[in-house]
């Protein structure tokens, strides 16, 4: 049976040397996010704003219009709607309301009442009082900051620190385009989507890291080659490998943004931005940065020296 | 790394047959499960609320209320005590977590605190010889206080959901003064809120009769009560009742909803003390209007015509049968220490539930087997060989979290979706190395040998830093969320276990029995 080869045995890509390009399209990437950023925002989840937000599903299929201007004259505040799905699915979104907890209660309240024999089912009520909204929107910053932090420890005490310097850039770069995303597609950021950009931070240093093994192990390989050559080589050898494991992944996020329900999709969708973004971003932006921070040889060999290096990786030139 | 010794080969099949009997359950009805005997593991996923519906609700405890109560009633102490011994004093008031006051008279020192020191209870009294006098609620005292606070307000909370018949709640603390309730099933959770939103304190009071509410000024050790009903002209109606309490909610020991003459009721029991008090207060009292408060509204001011001895009664009021129902429901479980708000709903309905459940095993399995036929398509015989891998580390996902009882989530699906795509990471990162070590010469075994060698610090370095990313999700994350981390990190591990040893003992399997030596199907 013949096999797939998605690329040839032994690609000689000279990544390096449009470097120029990677950087400049890392470049746009991070302005325009910052930018919509800036201009939009980012659609704040029910989670991080404070909040009530109620699926329901309607007898028949539902009349948005109508309900819009029946909610909207409930004193509860601006209401959005939007079709969740399915036609007879709708997503309402309530404001925070003045006052207490209370009421936001009076505020479910109040639609149930307004909507009464329409609705076939309450599939979702979520509210979220304004203390523990902003507790979370604290709690996601930290862990975001900290994953950061650790990821970066854990490569400068595995490697060394241009590596780590260069990973935490890239990831850096990871996060940021990953929020632009979200802030341009306005998909709803929320708790599950802040799992979603850690998670791209875990994959993208994952294959950070892969490359990176690759860079180690060739400068020890190859006692005249230039750094860029070597980076080059090593980017090479691992881009079959690369690109397959990003190919698996997308093949089940694609199956689960296609059929993982509406609940989740947002999560998805940024989920799959982020792999392709975390990819590029090894091969675009964490090696060159090796390269732009003076990586050479010469440390290389003090560190394997001082036995920071891993006992079972023995050169295998 | 071609070579696997009798006690590696010992271990992974000891782990396989372990997970297989984990996994297994999830594939059985309850029914047959109950029937298993008891050793072997009948644990089935625990679902988590997004996915079995239910509704988690984020109480949290009112403790500063508690004590601004407490200090109100020093002052209110302060107050009545001191005036009825004929102690002048001046600037009584509130200052933080203290009642202070200066005696006009410093000769009356030591009887002001003989006078006040049965009134304080935990807190602490000084008064100094210039007269300058303070009760003080001790941080250790309140630390003490808040935490028995809050543990009663879970004993409570657990009593009256018990009463609801809700199956299963999980009622737990969070933090320092709040509390978590699951409630499984329970997908419109607001009989439930209704019934923790009254702090439900019942008590018996004298009505001061001196006085017309409305009118004359409330004298102190009284208060201005409204009453539960309206007066037929509409307005409404407010007793002045002596602030000691006669009988208190805390004796009550049965309360039931019933009728008489027609009218629902709560007939009510009192303990010995209670039936004691009950009964020398409505023998000294005949003649006098008695009010039944709860939390601080009259419910009805009735005429002691008799002394009522046997420690029973009635509490009658414009109830429906409900609220008859509720309020006996509420007695019988007795009151919450401090209120309690809502600070955060999340419900689920049965038909979202069972939905995402249905589109998370249709994902999974699609992911799965597109995943499969990927890798077959990619590395031949070596590529079967590691969907075999990937089918058995979904195997292990679902026995460790029956295992472990960890809750899967609807992200927790999502976690093993993607888990599903990235376990073969360690599997590409191998054979490619293979084909590498192949193409500069090496013969199969070796290839082979070195592949596993050299792949495994960056499966390694790769694994542990999207493992430091799922701890932290863990540590920040609440709910669904968590669901997420736990998966993915369990993936993380057992894909380890599945994509090296259980391919390695394929692979080895394979060049043992002797295949093709030439050319790796790879």
């Amino acid at each position: 049976m013949p096999l797939i080869r998605l690329f040839p045995a032994e690609p000689r890509i000279p990544f390096l040397a449009v470097r120029y390009w990677f950087l400049a399209i890392a470049m746009v990437l991070m302005t325009g996010s910052i930018a919509t950023f800036f201009v939009q925002g980012l659609n704040f989840g029910v989670d991080f704003r404070g909040g009530i937000l109620m699926e329901v599903r309607t007898e028949a299929p539902a009349d948005l219009e109508d309900m819009r201007s029946r909610l909207g004259a409930l004193d509860i505040g601006p209401v959005t709607l939007q079709e969740f799905g399915e036609p007879t699915d709708v997503l309402i979104n309530l404001q925070r309301q003045e006052g207490a907890e209370d009421a936001q209660m009076e505020a479910i309240n109040a639609v149930r009442a307004e909507l009464g024999d329409e609705v076939a089912e309450y599939r979702r009520t979520e509210f979220v009082g304004p203390r523990v909204g902003e507790e979370l929107r604290r709690a996601g910053m930290m862990a975001t900051l900290l994953s950061l932090l650790g990821i970066g420890l854990y490569i400068w005490f595995r490697f060394e620190w241009h590596f780590a310097m260069a990973s935490l850039l890239a990831l850096v770069h990871d996060v940021i385009v990953t929020v632009g995303f979200f802030s341009f597609t306005q998909i709803e950021f929320n708790l599950t989507t802040l799992a979603a950009v850690l998670t791209i931070a875990g994959y993208s240093i994952n294959d950070t890291v892969v490359v990176f093994d690759r860079v180690r192990e060739t400068m020890r390989k190859y006692k005249k080659k230039s750094v860029p050559e070597m980076l080059n080589e090593a980017l090479n050898q691992t881009l079959s490998r690369t690109i397959l494991t990003s190919v698996t992944t997308l093949i089940a996020l694609g199956s689960l943004y296609a059929f993982g329900g509406e609940v989740i999709r947002g999560f998805t969708a940024g989920l799959i931005w982020g792999v392709v973004i975390g990819t590029f971003s090894t091969i675009g932006i964490a090696v060159p940065l090796l390269y732009y921070l003076g990586l050479k040889r010469a440390t290389m060999q003090t560190a394997g020296e001082s036995g920071k290096e891993q006992a079972g990786n023995p050169s295998a030139g | 790394m071609v070579h696997i010794s009798r006690a590696q080969l010992f271990a992974v099949i000891v782990v396989m047959l372990a997970g297989l009997l984990f996994a297994l359950p999830n594939l059985l009805s309850r029914a047959t499960l109950d029937q298993l005997p008891s050793w072997v593991p009948n644990q089935q996923v625990n679902l988590g609320l997004d996915l079995r519906g239910g509704s988690h609700l984020l109480l949290e405890v009112d403790v500063d209320g508690v004590f601004e109560e407490q200090l109100a009633g020093f002052v209110d102490s302060v107050r009545v005590e001191l005036r009825r011994a004929n102690i002048g004093y001046t600037g009584l008031g509130l200052e933080g977590n203290s009642v202070v006051f200066s005696l006009r008279d410093t000769a009356d020192v030591d009887r002001a605190r003989d006078v006040l020191r049965d009134y304080i209870g935990d807190a602490t009294l000084r008064i100094s010889d210039d007269g300058s006098g303070s009760i003080t609620l001790s941080d250790q005292a309140m630390a003490e206080r808040r935490i028995s606070v809050v543990q009663q307000s879970i004993e409570i909370v657990r009593r009256r959901i018990d009463e609801t018949g809700t199956r299963e709640p999980t009622i737990a603390r969070q933090g320092e003064d709040r509390i978590l309730v699951q409630l499984p099933g329970v997908d419109d959770p607001q009989r439930v809120k209704d019934l923790l939103g009254q702090t439900a304190r019942l008590s018996f009071h004298l009505v001061d009769e001196d006085v017309v509410p409305g009118v004359d000024s409330v004298p102190p050790g009284s208060r201005l009560l409204p009453a539960q009903e309206a007066d037929p002209s509409g307005q409404v109606r407010g007793y002045v009742v002596r602030n000691r309490v006669m009988v208190s909610g805390d004796n009550l020991v049965d309360a039931q909803a019933t009728f008489q003459e027609g009218q629902p009721v709560v007939s009510f029991r009192f303990d010995s003390v209670g039936a004691q008090r009950f009964g020398d207060t409505t023998r000294n009292n005949v003649g006098r209007l008695f009010a039944i408060v709860l939390d601080e509204e009259v419910i009805s001011a009735p005429v002691i015509r008799e002394p009522i001895l046997g420690g029973r009664g009635v509490i009658s009021g414009s109830f429906a049968t409900q609220e008859v129902q509720d309020l006996a429901l509420l007695l019988r479980a007795g009151a919450l220490p401090a209120e309690l708000t809502v600070l955060e709903e999340r419900s689920v309905g049965p038909g979202l539930g069972a939905d995402s459940i249905a589109a998370g095993e249709t994902a999974s399995l699609l992911g799965l087997v597109l995943v499969m036929l990927f890798m077959a398509a990619a590395y031949g015989l070596f590529g079967l060989m590691a969907a075999c891998a990937l089918l058995l580390n979904l195997i292990l996902i679902l026995a460790v979290l029956s295992g472990l009882q960890a809750t899967l989530t609807l992200p927790g699906i999502a976690g093993i979706v993607l888990t599903i795509g990235m376990a073969v990471d360690a599997n590409v990162l191998i054979f490619e190395r293979i084909r590498e070590e192949v193409r500069n010469g090496r013969g199969p075994v070796s290839a082979i040998d070195i592949g596993y060698r050299q792949a495994l610090s960056a499966i390694i370095d790769a694994n542990v830093t999207t493992l430091i990313a799922a701890v932290l999700l863990y540590n920040f994350g609440t709910g669904p969320i968590r669901g997420f981390a736990v998966t993915l990190a369990i993936g993380l591990v057992t894909s380890m276990f599945t994509a090296i040893m259980i391919t390695r003992l394929m692979v080895v399997g394979w060049l043992r029995a002797g295949r093709p030596k030439k050319a790796l199907p790879i």
